[in-house]
């Protein structure tokens, strides 16, 4: 089955992101496809290179990182949600002249059609968060 | 209606959006009526539903300006263009919070909670927002 997962909840401040990272290793480990995941709303915080939990924690951003490079996730940041709360790649730290870029390797920023896609492509979409 | 918007997709989808949220505590759901608009533009078949504190997001006569907010909720209005019309409001929520239809910017039909898990059975995909 092809799933998708849309998160809408900030890493470290509520379960949501735990969560769908949690059912993605658990969905892939079953033989199932994931087609995309779309990060939204706060949700655009699990992309960030920069969060550094204490080292006993799990760290989400690298997580997601690592998931995506075992099986060529598609993990994708809404450019606009992204942009408002300060997640740019070098592309777009470099267009509005920003001293830095912090989306951790693996992610992608692109619009909110990549979203709709998902929708129409995959057996299953599933939300996290709020 | 002259529809120049919308392009109507290969396959199209069934697409409900539910909105949950009441509209300026949260980004939400000015987020999900981004979108709602995006989905139509792919020319999927949109469903909104508003339910408990979602109803408020169609209250007239919103006036955030005071709290340093946009008032999104003129987008709305938008949907007609999209060639949205698929809108529900559940009963009870409208109800318990003191409104009526006539006090919604746009026009929705009442749903009853048996009729929204009939709904929501019909959809391919269910957005929660």
């Amino acid at each position: 089955m092809i799933f998708s997962l849309a998160v809408y909840g900030a890493p470290f401040s509520c379960q949501a992101s735990d969560s769908a990272y949690q059912f993605a290793c658990a969905l892939l480990k079953q033989g199932h496809s994931l087609h995309r995941v779309f990060f939204y709303h706060d949700g655009v915080y699990n992309g960030s290179t920069l969060a550094i939990p204490p080292q006993d924690e799990r760290n989400i951003p690298a997580s997601w990182s690592q998931l995506a490079e075992e099986h060529e996730l598609d993990l994708v940041i809404c450019v606009a949600a992204g942009l408002r709360r300060g997640m740019l790649d070098a592309t777009e730290a470099d267009r509005y002249e920003k001293p830095a870029h912090n989306l951790e390797q693996g992610f992608t920023l692109s619009g909110l059609g990549q979203l709709v896609e998902a929708a129409m492509i995959s057996d299953r979409m599933i939300t996290f968060g709020n | 209606m002259t529809d120049t918007t919308k392009k109507q997709a290969p396959n199209p989808k069934k697409l409900l959006f539910l909105n949950r949220k009441a509209p300026y505590g949260s980004s939400l759901p000015r987020e999900a009526l981004d979108a709602v608009l995006m989905a139509s533009a792919f020319g999927q078949q949109v469903t909104l539903v508003f339910l408990g504190d979602g109803v408020f997001q169609l209250k007239t006569q919103q006036d955030p300006s005071e709290i340093e907010m946009k008032n999104f909720s003129k987008t709305f209005a938008a949907l007609e263009l999209y060639g949205v019309s698929s809108i529900f409001v559940e009963q009870s929520s409208l109800q318990k919070r003191g409104l009526t239809l006539d006090q919604l910017l746009i026009p929705a039909k009442l749903i009853q909670p048996h009729e929204l898990t009939e709904l929501l059975e019909e959809q391919d995909q269910v957005l929660s927002f």
